[in-house]
This record gives C-alpha cells, structure tokens and sequence, in this order.
C-alpha cells in the first residue's frame, strides 16, 4: 500500500505568480461564483427575505460577503500570504478584486439584458435583470457602474479586515454574525419575546416584520463586538491559568438551551427542535457505526425504515395494521427488528472494506426502500400510499400529541441513547472499535475479532436508527417510503462530518446547524442539499475534525 | 469461499473446511444457498409461465446489451479511477448528467442549424464531443477539488468530499436547467425501428450500442498502444516505481480522470439518444450501475467493464421477466433495479475480485 509513501508523487504547492495577477484572479473567481448564485436562482429566491428591515436582502448581503471575502484573501496575497499586510497595500489589492468580482457580475447583467437565455438556463429571467440592477434602469451603463463600484467598494472593506489587528477583525466578524443570525431567525428570537413576560416592547424596538430594524442592528453589532473584545481581553489574561472546564460549560449551556426550548418558542420551533432530536438519535447510531468503527454506511436509513414501519404495522388503527398496541409497547419492538435488520445486513457486508462497504450499503438501503414502493409488497406495507392513521403515543393517560411533548420524548430517547453511546465509547469494546478504525490489519493481530466487532457496531447502529424511526412514525402519524431516501443517509452523514466524526457533542452540533437552521430556512429548501454538498468539501478542506471535534479517547488523558 | 464450495468432493477436504470456517462463512454459505435456489426456482416458473415469446425475450435482451453498453462507458471512469488511486469517483454518475446536458445544447444548436436532421451521423460525434469535453472537465474539476489535495493521506476524505461534489453538481444542475425533463431533440434518419432477422430494433439502441463499441475500442486502443497508456498502466501497477522511473504521476492521474469523464459524457449523450428525456438526477442510478459492472467485471480491469456492463445490462433487462415472473409478482419492471443493486450486493459479498479476477482488488477491497 503506497498511501503513505510520498517519493516523486507530486505534492500540493499553491504557486504565486505576480502579485496583481493574483489580485484579477481571485476577484474574476469571486465574481464567477456570484454569477453561479445568481444563476441557479438563488438570488432572486434569497432576495425576498429581509435581513435588515427594508434595507438590507439575504442575497445582497450574500453578494457583499463574497466581494469581501475576495477583498480580504486578495489583500493578503499581495503581500505574499503575510497574515497582516500593510493597510495600503491591502486596501489597493482588496479593492481591486472586489473591482473585478464586480466587472464580472456587470457582465453577466449585460449577458442577461442582450440574449435570452430562459430556454438553457431557467433562473436567467427578466427579474435576475432587474434584482441585479438595484434600481437603476435595467443593465443601463449606470446600473453597469454601479455593480463594479460597489463590487469595489466591498472588496475595499474586506481589504481593510485583512489589515486589521487580530482581536478588531474577530470583534467585527463577531458582531456581523451577531446581526445576520438574529435578522435571518428573527421569527425565532420573536416567539422568545412573546413568551417572556418581562421584556415588553423591546421586541417591537429591534424587530421589524421581516428582518431587524436598522437601529437595533447597530445596537447588536455595538454590543457583540464590545463583548467579544472584552472576552479576548479577559481570556489573554486567564490564558496562564489553563481553560480545560470551558468545553463541559458549552455543553451544559447546549443542553440546558435544548432543555427549555420548546417552551419559550412556538410549535413550529418546537418542531423543528423535534426533527433535530430525531437526527441526533441518527446520527448517534451512525456515529458508533462511522465515527467509532470507521464503517461507511449510506444504507443507514434502511434501519430507520425498519423501526418506522414496525411502529405503524403495530400502532395503526388503519387497514394494513397486524396489531393495536400501545407506542410503549411497539418501541422495544421496533428496536430489535432494525437490530435484527443490522445484524442481517452486517453479516454479509462487514467483510467488504472501506469505499465497497459505501456503495454496498447504499445498494442495500435502496432495494428497502423499492421493495417497500413495489406493487408486490403493497397489500402488506402499503406501497406508496404507505401506512396512516398512526395513533400518537401516550403517557399516564395523556396523549401526547403536540410537537413540544414529542419533543421531549425524543430528547429522552436521545439522552439515554447518548449515555449508552458514551459508555460503550469508553469500554473495551470501544477501545477495539477505534482500534479497528485505525488499522484493521494490526488491530486483528492485537487480538480483536474484526468481524464480531464490527458486526456489533452495525447491530447497535441499527437499533439506535429504529428508535429514531419509531419516534418518527409516531410524530408523523403516517409513514410513506418517500420519507426513506438516501438522502436521510447523507444527512445524517453530513451531520457527523460537520459535526466531527465521534464526538457526541459533535452530533448534536451538526443536527443544529444541518437540520436546525435549514427547517428553520424552509423557503430556501431547494437549495439546501447544494449547501450540504458545499459544506461536506469545505469542512474536508478546512477542518476535517468537524465543528466540535473528538477528544483523543484512549489517549494520555482516557487510559 | 469458493474452495468451500468443491471442498466436500475430497473426504478430508470437508472436515478441514469445518475445522477454519466459523459461523460467519456458515450463515454467507446459506446465503448463497438461498440466493441460489430462489434464482432457479424464478427461473424455472419464469421459462414455465409463458408470458412472453422468445421475439419478447429477444427485444429485452437486445435492449438490455444496449444498456449494457452505457453501463461499461460509466464503469471504465470507476475502473481506471480506482485502478490508479484506489479509489472510487462516487461523484462519477454526475459527470455524466453533465456530459449529457452539455450534449442536449449542443443538439440543440445543430438542430437550429439543420444539420442534425440533415446529416446525423455528422452531428451525433460532435453532440458526442460536446458531451466529452463537458464530461472530461467536470471530471478535472472533482479530481482538483476531491483527490488531488488528499493524495498522500488514507483517509476517508476522498470520499466524502466526492459525495459533497455529487450533491453539489447535482443541485447546481437544479438550480440551472430546472427540475423538469429536457427532451432531446431527434437524429433524422436515426429514429424508428429496422428490421433484424424478423424482428423490429429500434435504430437508436442500435447507434447507441454501435457508438459505444466504437469508443470503447478506441479506449482500449489508447491504453494498450499509446506512451500515455503505458504510463497509465505502470502506475496502476505500482505507483512509487512508476514515479522512480521517471513517470509524472500527477499528469497520469489527471489524464485518468479526464478520460473517465469523457467516457461518462459519451454515455450521457448515448442515454440521451436512447431515452430521449434526461433529468438533472439521472446521474445517481446510473452511477450506481456503472460501478456495479466494474466490480462484476473486475474493478481495474478495462476488458472487465465491457463485459460486467453487458452481462448487468442483460440480467436487468430479463431478470423481470424471466426470474420475477415465476413468482407471479404484480409489475415486475418496478424491481429492475432491486436486480441490478442485487447483483452489485451478491458480487460485492461473494466475489469482490468480479468475473474476469483481478489482482488488485485483493489489496484493498
């Protein structure tokens, strides 16, 4: 195996050419990629939406930010790749990207004015025009100017972020996410409002229909900056002292935010939070499976199907129903059938290795899913009618019916789920299962069956994804094969990656910002998977870690 | 496994193979024995039911060699991508939706200009060229993005940012082209039915199939004949000697991928000339399928992906009707798939090194 071996392989090396040269070439690059997120309709979609009360679109601010992205690299690769260049320097390189990134869309709006372009690309329609031009007459030579000067004028701003000291540019970057986290969810931060008696009228001083008014903008930028800047102060001087806790407090502050959400916010939020406890049971599943044993499985949601139809066979009061009994009873059911199903499916597959255990697992979750669609299984399973009239579960005789109740049992399920996970992670068994990951070859020799190991691995995956689906069924009401694509696999994929792959405050990060924030972005849904796609690369390049990484288990601090 | 399965002719042989194998080889034989004897059964009341004629089996499986064609263009990017890295393109069926958009547009133009009714088999190869430059770009584009810069680390990086790369050509396609289907506009005198020995062919699977015979030829030709070839082929073989003597590795697997993609455009606008309607999600099942004629042919195996694409295009064509048939199950055509996924199942588990064997497979897989 020559993985490791670097002899005359060639290696990755970013080649600098002439400074300026660098400078047009980022700015064109930026300028390509606003014209794709102009192309593919994202614009216009993301134009509806406020950020900033009547002043301020989602898609101009997507814009901006890509202008200032470019002005900021390209002001410091003019000075080489230096992290602080000279203020002159950088404001020249930044501004004359954000100047090119500007031509480029210029031209694109041109493009669009002279030719019809509907018939190839759908989102190439008069409307783009018009968005593009912000107001001047459309691809006049005056909206033509406009879009270079303000391509200019951001490019300018990120070159002075470049040049900015380190603890200023995170105080300023600190505030901007500040204001867009809390423009974009304003419904969210809303129903807050609503729900806290003690803070009346403020809600209607900082937010406005769609977006935070201008005002309380300045004043949350103000005051997130200030804080971060404080924060840096503090932490300089608290960085002799060491600051091991810091990561039990963040996740004691998650879970206590996951604690009473439902309770401040309203039934859409309480939803939403619903669905991101179900991945997180997912993606625990996944995570002993991946994460832990290092096996690739896109056949994931094959399990999750599994747990979900055996709640509806047993809890309908419909037509196909084989029984009638009480949630409580189906559960446990539920989760031994996906166990048997791991089990089954483990026992051929396991000896597949690495990218062929991927393609087969994913070849194995898409025949469940076309069986369960076929004609042949429908009087059984329902085919794509799929199975209704799922009676919801109930507890000391309350029926619990409404997202926020079922809410809470799915986060009970993901507790016990992540105490069990957390235990067989520090077990032998887990030790074995990273020691497999690592190297299977050395760990067989350390005396591990990678077989059995590996099949239990798949097997307790499996029964977490038929919890996850019975609670599913149970949410629903109804479950229909659609609701089983690959897609829930690459999901909860995803969530690991993003999350970091074994760590469980991993999962619950990644099931917040993949399955959170886009539930909570419905209108922008078709767009949402060319996100995952942009996010999975990204964090490969960037921080293959994931957002909250895995402390070394077994390492010093474990053994 | 497959020692075990003769073992029991020799006394002795047999008691051996109780004493080594262990209750996982004891559940994969009963697997196998399971498979097995569902598949003659199916197809014991399948040949029995009498549903079709031998013309119906005949057209299926005619149009099942033409499948099968496409399915070989597809696996060669799978089998030459992992012959040199060891790894698989999961991005690969996208590269084809590309390759057969790309196509669709250049028709598209032709058709404007007349000269795809006029003179098809002038304007089908340059529909084709446009598929194959669209194909063979993307393809750099992912090897750039998805290989390149975690050449030197085993990891499961690769593959994750190839199945990023998937999502984000597919919904980018979305977002460009719209969700709708994109009909094809038609090649003259390539359209209706000829017909063969007394029974009617559609000419489209035929130029298909012929087209895709030609290119593979011309593939094969390419690695057997050409410098570039010779070095593909070396560091396939190993790929640190192959850099001693002075082979550029880096220019070697980016010619991989570009050739790949090619292929996978050829087999997009070849769909296209079959089907006639294509969609920004076609890629998916087809990319599955390629990679399951790779591995049944032998993954890194060029002749291999010829034959596992013809024999995985001929068993879907006719395992409905003759093995699901003889269950009597209603609408057997929903299953094709199941058949082709089934297959890609079965061979990964019991024959990983595919029909024709392959040496490397072993290494890794």
């Amino acid at each position: 195996m020559s993985f490791e071996v670097v002899t005359s392989s060639f290696r990755v090396s970013r080649r600098r050419g002439v400074p300026l040269v660098e400078t047009l070439r980022i700015g064109g690059l930026a300028g390509l990629a606003a014209a794709a997120f102009a192309l593919i309709g994202a614009y216009v979609a993301m134009d509806k939406r406020h950020v900033i009360e009547n002043s301020l679109t989602l898609s101009q601010i997507a814009f901006a930010l890509i202008a200032i992205a470019a002005g900021q690299v390209a002001g410091r690769a003019g000075e080489g790749g230096r992290t602080r260049p000279p203020l002159a320097t950088a404001l020249f390189h930044g501004g004359l990207a954000g100047l090119a990134g500007g031509a480029v869309v210029a031209a694109l709006l041109l493009l669009l004015a002279s030719f019809n372009l509907r018939t190839t690309l759908v989102a190439a329609s008069p409307m783009l025009a018009k968005a593009l031009s912000f107001g001047a007459p459309i691809a006049s030579p005056q909206a033509l100017a406009q879009l270079a000067a303000l391509g200019a004028a951001c490019g300018f701003v990120g070159g002075l972020v470049a040049a900015l000291p380190a603890p200023v540019r995170r105080a300023v970057t600190g505030g901007f996410w500040a204001v867009l986290v809390a423009g974009l969810f304003r419904d969210v931060f809303v129903s807050i409002f609503d729900n806290l008696p003690a803070l009346p009228g403020l809600e209607g001083m900082v937010f406005g229909s769609g977006g935070i008014e201008p005002g309380g903008a300045v004043v949350l930028f103000a005051l997130v900056s200030g804080l971060v800047l404080a924060k840096d102060r503090l932490a300089g001087a608290r960085k002799a002292a060491g600051g091991g806790a810091a990561s039990k407090w963040r996740v004691g502050l998650l879970l206590a935010g996951l604690c009473v959400l439902p309770l401040v916010t309203d039934d859409f939020v309480a939803q939403v939070a619903m669905l991101v406890a179900l991945y997180m049971l997912m993606g625990m599943g996944l995570n002993i499976e991946l994460g832990l044993a290092g096996l690739v499985d896109l056949g994931f949601v094959a399990f999750f199907a599994v747990g979900a139809y055996t709640v509806a066979l047993l809890c309908s009061s419909g037509p196909l129903a084989v029984a009638d009994v009480s949630f409580w009873v189906a559960l446990p059911v539920a989760v031994v059938l996906a166990a048997g199903a791991g089990m089954l499916f483990g026992l051929p597959v396991l000896r597949v290795r690495g990218d062929y255990l991927a393609m087969a697992t994913l070849a194995l979750g898409e025949i469940i899913r076309l069986l369960v669609l076929s004609d042949a299984l429908a009087p059984y399973l329902g085919g794509s009618q799929g199975i209704i009239e799922i009676d919801p579960p109930s507890l000391f005789g309350l029926s619990l019916k409404s997202p926020a109740s079922l809410y809470y049992l799915a986060l009970a399920l993901a507790g016990v789920v992540a105490f069990i996970s957390w235990r067989l992670q520090h077990a032998r068994i887990g030790r074995a299962w990273l020691a497999m990951r690592e190297d299977e070859d050395v760990a067989q020799a350390l005396g591990i069956d990678p077989v059995a190991s590996k099949l239990l691995a798949y097997t307790i995956g499996a029964a977490f994804a038929g919890a996850a689906g019975a609670v599913f069924a149970a949410l629903i009401g109804s479950v229909y094969p659609h609701s089983f694509q690959l897609l829930v696999s690459i999901n909860v994929l995803a969530i690991l990656v993003i999350g970091g792959l074994g760590s469980l405050p991993g999962v619950l990060v990644g099931a917040i910002v993949l399955i959170g924030l886009p539930e909570l972005l419905r209108e922008f849904g078709e767009f949402r998977y060319l996100f995952y796609g942009i996010a999975l690369v990204a964090m490969m390049h960037k921080r293959a870690d994931g957002l909250w990484p895995a402390s070394r288990v077994g390492g010093d601090a474990d053994a | 496994m497959s020692e075990a399965m003769h073992a029991g002719r020799e006394p002795g042989a047999f008691a051996e193979w109780r004493r080594r194998s262990t209750w996982v080889d004891h559940v994969l034989l009963a697997i196998r024995a399971g498979v097995a004897v569902l598949l003659l059964t199916g197809l014991a009341g399948g040949l029995t039911a009498g549903t079709y004629s031998l013309a119906d089996f005949v057209s299926f499986a005619v149009f099942g060699l033409t499948m099968g064609s496409l399915y070989a263009l597809i696996a060669l990017g799978y089998t030459m991508v992992y012959g040199i890295l060891r790894m698989i393109n999961f991005a690969h069926g996208d590269v084809m939706m590309v390759g057969s958009f790309a196509g669709l547009f250049a028709a598209g133009g032709l058709n404007d200009l007349g000269l795809l009714r006029a003179a098809p088999l002038l304007a089908l190869p340059l529909v084709l060229a446009a598929g194959m430059a669209a194909g063979a770009a993307v393809s750099l584009g992912i090897e750039r993005v998805a290989y390149r810069p975690f050449l030197h680390v085993r990891s499961l990086a690769p593959l994750i940012c190839a199945i990023g790369l998937s999502f984000v050509l597919q919904y980018t396609a979305r977002g460009l082209f719209g969700t709708r289907n994109r009909a094809y506009p038609g090649f003259g005198w390539m359209e209706g039915t000829l017909d063969l020995f007394g029974l009617p062919v559609p000419i489209p699977q035929l130029v298909a199939f012929g087209a895709a015979l030609v290119v593979l030829a011309g593939l094969l030709a390419v690695v057997r004949l050409s410098p570039l070839g010779k070095a593909m082929r070396a560091v396939a073989e190993d790929r640190d000697a192959a850099a001693l003597v002075g082979i550029d590795v880096g220019r070697v697997i980016v010619a991989t991928f570009a050739i790949g993609g090619a292929m996978a455009g050829v087999a997009g606008v070849l769909y296209a000339v079959v089907f006639k309607q294509i969609t920004v999600f076609m890629g998916f099942s087809l990319g599955i399928k390629g990679f399951a004629a790779a591995i049944l042919g032998g993954i890194g195996n060029l002749g291999g992906a010829l034959l596992g694409g013809l024999v995985l295009g001929v068993a879907e064509a006719l395992g409905p009707a003759l093995v699901l048939e003889g269950f009597h199950i209603p609408a057997p055509y929903q299953l094709k798939d199941v058949i082709g996924y089934g297959m890609l199942v079965m061979i990964l588990i019991f024959r990983p090194q595919g029909l024709l064997g392959e040496r490397l497979a072993s290494k890794r897989a």
